[in-house]
């Protein structure tokens, strides 16, 4: 036992260094405190340094680094959606995805597999179709696909036409795909505290210090920390921070869950989704299974939701796809999403001067990390809507003018 | 999956609920005079509380009856549930 174990550590690289300083303590005050150290937070961080030369900036989180939805979700990236705004800074950031490990340095996976979306009924092709065509209108890359066309580039799919919701056709993006979501967290903390960002952690925020409806900073549970401008991008929570600072936002927080397999071998080189039978799902390079479906009905910050869910999806999976009905479940696990009535972002400013908000991603916020990291810190930095995110503000509650996305948001929530 | 106390058969499953969101949100009176603003907050502003919530199912395979519920958005955990236009329990909390 002893040799073994000498023979191990022998074998063993060293531990890496750290890639941000773990224990972090905040200073008195920053030009920036950004609430959330998720991806879309740390996003953020990293293009207020890079883009706009802001580098006093702390991103602060209650818990751990990307311990959120960044650190669990099934990481499905593409830019498909249906309407010109969703066009605009959904493909802005698939753009990005496309030169983000060579820009930062770091690995992430990312592997442009494509997307797959599956209609079921004749409303369901003309609804994808739709998609379709919207989608070549904006320049984002689209394919119909037969269903022996999608048999073609995923054999395992059943195309019979004897299943209770057969495959009619297929919208097809090739340039979706999926990353490792930690390690595009980790890439991203790494360049953003390379720059002078600190990432301060286990701080949560319990109030906002406001003067004459101007942010000067936040309370936290490490003190109170000072800041020209504060950005809320704390996804489920962020009800719970606008609370804080005395305003309303149109956002429910529901449990999201999603699962995976053991570890196979590779059966699917794409990733499949299925509104209409409830289930989407890629495989992971070590070989797991990554499925995910529909949100829980009610709202809930426990981040776990009730096995039904789990099994009325893995019952639309094993029709799709047979040969998953061998495979074994490793792990399951939820989340907390944010969503909005238009299934919408919600980006922008807020009744309280120099403070921003980042939230309503709902149940697809992966794929839009660096894009909305991006126009965050535009949005910040300017003090003003990015173009990107100026359809997103708050303010089209009011003015009517919604960006409803429930059709192209994947599955019905 | 939860227990969901419905006031007029009792605990059932979850699976024979539907949600209905926040309870107790009233049409506004003087709908002619409202201003765009408050025109939102009817429409789309709802409490998103963590912690305890009053809220509306609707019992779709049982009694299919609306009633309302405390729930505690933290830890699943029910409250008591009573009949539409009856006096609201107090809040667990």
């Amino acid at each position: 036992m002893a040799n073994m174990t000498r023979r191990r550590t022998v074998e063993l690289p060293d531990h890496p260094d750290f890639l941000w300083v773990a224990d972090q303590k905040p200073k008195k005050a920053y030009d920036v405190i950004i609430i959330g150290a998720g991806g879309h937070g740390l996003a953020t961080a990293y293009y207020l340094a890079k883009n706009h030369g802001i580098t006093n900036v702390a991103v602060i989180e209650k818990g751990w680094l990307a311990g959120g939805n960044m650190g669990r979700n099934t990481t499905i990236i593409r830019s498909n959606y249906l309407w010109d705004e969703s066009a605009g800074i959904y493909d802005h950031s698939l753009k990005l995805w496309e030169n983000l490990e060579e820009e930062v340095g770091y690995e992430m996976f990312f592997s442009q597999r494509g997307v797959m979306t599956l209609a079921h009924s004749v409303s369901d092709v003309r609804s994808k179709q739709r998609n379709f065509y919207a989608n070549h209108v904006n320049a984002v890359d689209s394919v119909w696909l037969t269903p022996e066309e999608v048999k073609e580039i995923a054999p395992i799919v059943n195309i019979s036409e004897d299943i209770r919701y057969p495959v009619m056709g297929a919208t097809f993006q090739p340039r979706g795909g999926i990353a490792k979501h930690d390690w595009v967290a980790w890439g991203y903390a790494k360049a953003a505290a390379d720059m002078g960002v600190d990432i301060i952690q286990n701080c949560e925020v319990t109030g906002f210090k406001i003067v004459d409806g101007k942010v000067q900073g936040v309370k936290t549970t490490q003190g109170d920390i000072a800041a020209n401008k504060v950005g809320m991008v704390a996804a489920g929570h962020t009800s719970v921070l606008a609370g804080m600072a005395g305003f309303d936002v149109p956002l429910q927080s529901r449990p999201l869950q999603a699962l995976v397999s053991e570890l196979n071998e590779q059966v699917l080189d794409t990733v499949i989704m299925s509104g209409a039978v409830h289930v989407y799902v890629s495989q992971a390079h070590k070989g797991e299974l990554v499925m995910g479906a529909g949100t829980d009905s009610y709202n809930s910050y426990a981040q776990r939701g009730g096995f039904h869910v789990i099994e009325h999806q893995l019952a639309a999976a094993c029709e799709l796809f047979p040969i998953f009905e061998r495979a074994h479940l490793l792990r399951t696990w939820g989340g907390i999403v944010d969503i909005a009535p238009d299934a919408s972002p919600i980006i922008g400013l807020t009744p309280v001067e120099n403070l921003f908000i980042n939230s309503g991603w709902g149940t697809g916020g992966f794929k839009a990390t660096p894009g909305s990291g991006w126009v965050m810190a535009a949005t910040i930095a300017n003090g003003e809507p990015d173009a990107l995110a100026k359809p997103y503000a708050l303010d089209r509650f009011i003015s009517g003018h919604l960006i409803d996305e429930h059709g192209a948001a994947g599955v019905a929530h | 999956m939860l227990h969901i106390p419905c006031p007029y058969c009792g605990p059932r499953d979850e699976t024979e609920f539907h949600y209905g969101s926040e309870a107790h949100v009233a049409y506004p009176e003087n709908s002619s005079n409202l201003t765009d603003e408050e025109w939102a907050k009817f429409v789309f502003i709802r409490s998103n509380p963590k912690g305890w919530m009053a809220e509306r199912w609707v019992h779709s395979a049982g009694c299919r009856r609306w009633f309302n519920v405390w729930r505690n958005t933290i830890n699943h955990e029910f409250g008591p549930s009573y009949k539409p236009f009856t006096q609201q329990p107090k809040s667990p909390a």
